[in-house]
């Protein structure tokens, strides 16, 4: 094989089919890296109130509970949405061969979005919320703008789907395009105004589990399932497997929701149907990791050149960690331990950071130069960004981990008193705090570089030829 | 080939109407006819009003509201009630069950700590009577005073505590809130059929 002299075919139609979706994949993530660096500073403010629990106590705006809901909500709703939107405007042309349909109507959704934010975020600091769990974003003024922009955004997405002429459609599309459809879906039910006592934590959960699988995951698996073939330049393991994967996934994800509640409340049967259902998860599960980690058995010095390699296969290592984690979580016996602890936050983070976050800026390190037609700037930053992320969330999960674990032990046994649980968990929420401000640090130089990309960009200075026009290659021919 | 497409999209709202009609319709219906549990009261207008400055300020995301099962779980041990059940709920919208015990729960914390003194003391400064508490202070629920009028509820503070001149009383919020907290007591008896939800 010789180096090609030109540009490689299917170079000029990838341009043309990322051209169309450029404007809202680049609001998308502009507006994200916002969400990102604001839901960071609420995330480390809340996180520091169990060092100083005095500090900034006179103003309810900066009170734990007010900033740790903001935080929340800046991070789902501001930025894994927001890239996701991006991501999949960016992906589903490239996946159905179709530019994307109605570029401006999702210009105008992502718009929209933002302004449900602005509103629904700031309106949280004042103490405008709904009250439950991943649904606190206001139902007068937060809520609608969501519905009205993703709809916006979804409707562009779907519509270039159903334009698709490639006879066959890849498993990313399915995952992505499904979650257009799920998301709406759940975001209503979760959000309508009619449920009370039980019901209402019942639905909660069903609501807030389903975010996490069918909007978060779906989206997040999708872009792995691109990326990972895309960037080591083979096929993913088993595509047969990748199919069984995903209906198995959409089933069984679906029923998991009440084991929120284990040992609560409501009616045993549910609780026992979503247990069943999370330890039906290890098909899907086991499908996406054989997928993912055999695709990139042997391949592993690729990691060394392509920093969305990086990022995208720590994110799909995750996605097992998580999923097995959340499992095992779902079993009464652990359950009992680790139900009301630390551990639950442990694991969140490790869902929507070293998952879904890590997989979202590999995805944006691959994007934004296709969209600006501009390489990195810097490779020092990535390497910066790359270190801080993974050296912060790997002692943020593992001090959570420990101190829940711990703080269930002292709750579990009522011969020892409540302030032992509260005690055993200090030094390790002191260690998250640290772990959180090293993530807000690689936040702070991703965003600058993303800033320092798009000025060069804006002012049009002289472009060395994009790293991904030439082709590596990345080890010999055999035979 | 849209008709690919079609099955897909169609697929997979099949499966999510599935789960909502296992997870959300059919237990809509059956708990339509969930009755109080004894001796259950609606939310005077005080305590309704200081359940939403509970809501607000996001008690929740530290205190849960629900006494787990015994047959898996130590929290009747602990003293903190029977085993709850769907009737205590009945009269709650947005429900405030929680994920979190970085502090202790709070379903019958009315039972257990019902002196006002004390509630709102522990709002305003909850290191003043327990010290190794980490919960946040609420000072911005209650005002600092010359003088008490007659209607105010003063807050006894300790005087490492106490501001440097006037007196600690309680804002209406603060003692809507002390209101809810002192209504949250499901520890009446349950009739012997409600009481063992698990055996149905």
């Amino acid at each position: 094989m010789t180096p090609p002299e030109s540009p490689p075919a299917g170079t000029a139609e990838r341009s043309a089919l990322d051209f169309a979706g450029r404007e809202p994949a680049l609001l998308c993530f502009v507006t994200a890296v916002f969400w990102l660096l604001v839901g960071s500073i609420f995330g480390d403010l809340a996180s520091l109130k169990f060092q100083f629990p005095d500090w900034l106590a006179d103003s309810g705006a900066l009170t734990f509970g007010r900033l740790r809901t903001a935080h929340l909500n800046a991070m789902i709703y501001g930025w894994s949405s927001l890239a996701m939107l991006g991501v999949s405007c960016w992906l589903i042309p490239r996946l159905v061969r179709q530019p994307l349909a109605w570029p401006r109507l999702a210009v105008g959704g992502a718009m929209i979005w933002n302004i449900g934010l602005l509103s629904g975020v700031p309106g949280l600091l004042a103490g405008a919320t709904d009250g439950l769990e991943w649904l606190e974003l206001d139902w007068r003024f937060s809520d609608p703008w969501l519905v009205l922009g993703g709809a916006m955004v979804g409707g562009a997405l779907l519509r270039t789907v159903l334009g698709s002429k490639v006879e066959h459609l890849y498993v990313s599309v399915w995952y992505t395009a499904a979650a257009f459809v799920w998301f709406p879906i759940l975001f209503v039910i979760g959000n309508l105004r009619v449920y009370t006592g039980v019901e209402s934590a019942a639905v909660n959960w069903f609501y807030g589990h389903n975010a996490l699988g069918f909007w978060l995951t779906a989206i997040n698996l999708g872009a792995i399932y691109y990326l990972l073939p895309k960037v080591l330049g083979r096929p993913i393991h088993s595509y047969q497997l990748s199919l069984v994967g995903f209906w198995a996934f959409a089933f069984f994800y679906s029923l998991n929701g009440m084991h929120h509640l284990v040992g609560g409340p409501i009616p045993t049967w549910m609780i026992t149907t979503s247990i069943v259902a999370s330890g039906m998860m290890v098909i899907p599960v086991g499908a996406v990791a054989v997928n993912h980690h055999m695709t990139m058995v042997g391949r592993f010095g690729a990691l060394r050149y392509s920093p969305t390699l990086r990022f995208v296969v720590l994110g799909a290592i995750s996605y097992t960690a998580v999923s097995l984690q959340g499992i095992f979580t779902a079993f009464v016996e652990v359950n009992r331990v680790t139900h009301f602890t630390q551990w639950t936050i442990a694991h969140s983070h490790v869902g929507v950071y070293a998952f879904v976050t890590l997989t979202l800026f590999g995805s944006i390190y691959y994007i934004l130069p296709r969209l600006v037609e501009r390489e990195w700037p810097s490779a020092s930053l990535i390497r910066w960004h790359f270190w801080l992320s993974l050296g912060g969330i790997a002692a943020y999960v593992l001090a959570l981990i420990v101190g829940g674990v711990l703080q269930g032990m002292a709750l579990l046994d009522p011969a020892r008193p409540f302030e032992e649980s509260v005690t055993v968990t200090l030094p390790w929420l002191a260690v998250r705090t640290v772990a959180g401000l090293v993530l807000t640090a690689g936040h702070l130089v991703f965003a600058w570089h993303i800033a320092l990309m798009l000025s060069r960009h804006l002012r049009r200075e002289r472009r060395l030829p994009p790293w991904h026009e030439a082709q590596p290659r990345l080890y010999e021919e055999s035979g | 080939m849209n008709l690919r497409v079609w099955l897909l999209l169609l697929g997979a709202v099949a499966i999510m109407s599935f789960a909502a009609m296992v997870l959300v319709v059919v237990p809509a219906a059956l708990l339509t006819e969930v009755k109080p549990s004894p001796g259950l009261e609606p939310y005077t207008a005080s305590e309704a009003s200081g359940r939403g400055v509970y809501i607000r300020e996001g008690c929740m995301y530290c205190h849960s509201q629900q006494v787990r099962d015994t047959t898996i779980t130590t929290d009747e041990a602990r003293g903190w009630g029977r085993p709850s059940v769907p009737g205590d709920y009945v009269y709650d919208a947005p429900h405030q069950l929680g994920t979190m015990r970085t502090g202790p729960d709070l379903m019958n914390v009315g039972a257990r700590l019902p002196d006002r003194r004390w509630q709102l003391l522990h709002l305003y400064q909850p290191r003043a009577v327990v010290p190794w508490s980490i919960m946040p202070s609420f000072p911005y629920l209650f005002e600092v005073k010359a003088q008490a009028g007659p209607d105010d509820e003063v807050v006894t503070v300790p005087p490492a505590w106490a501001p440097e001149s006037g007196v600690v009383v309680a804002g209406p919020e603060a003692v809507a809130l002390v209101d809810y907290l002192l209504s949250l007591d499901h520890t009446q008896p349950l009739a012997p059929t409600e009481a063992t939800p698990r055996a149905r």
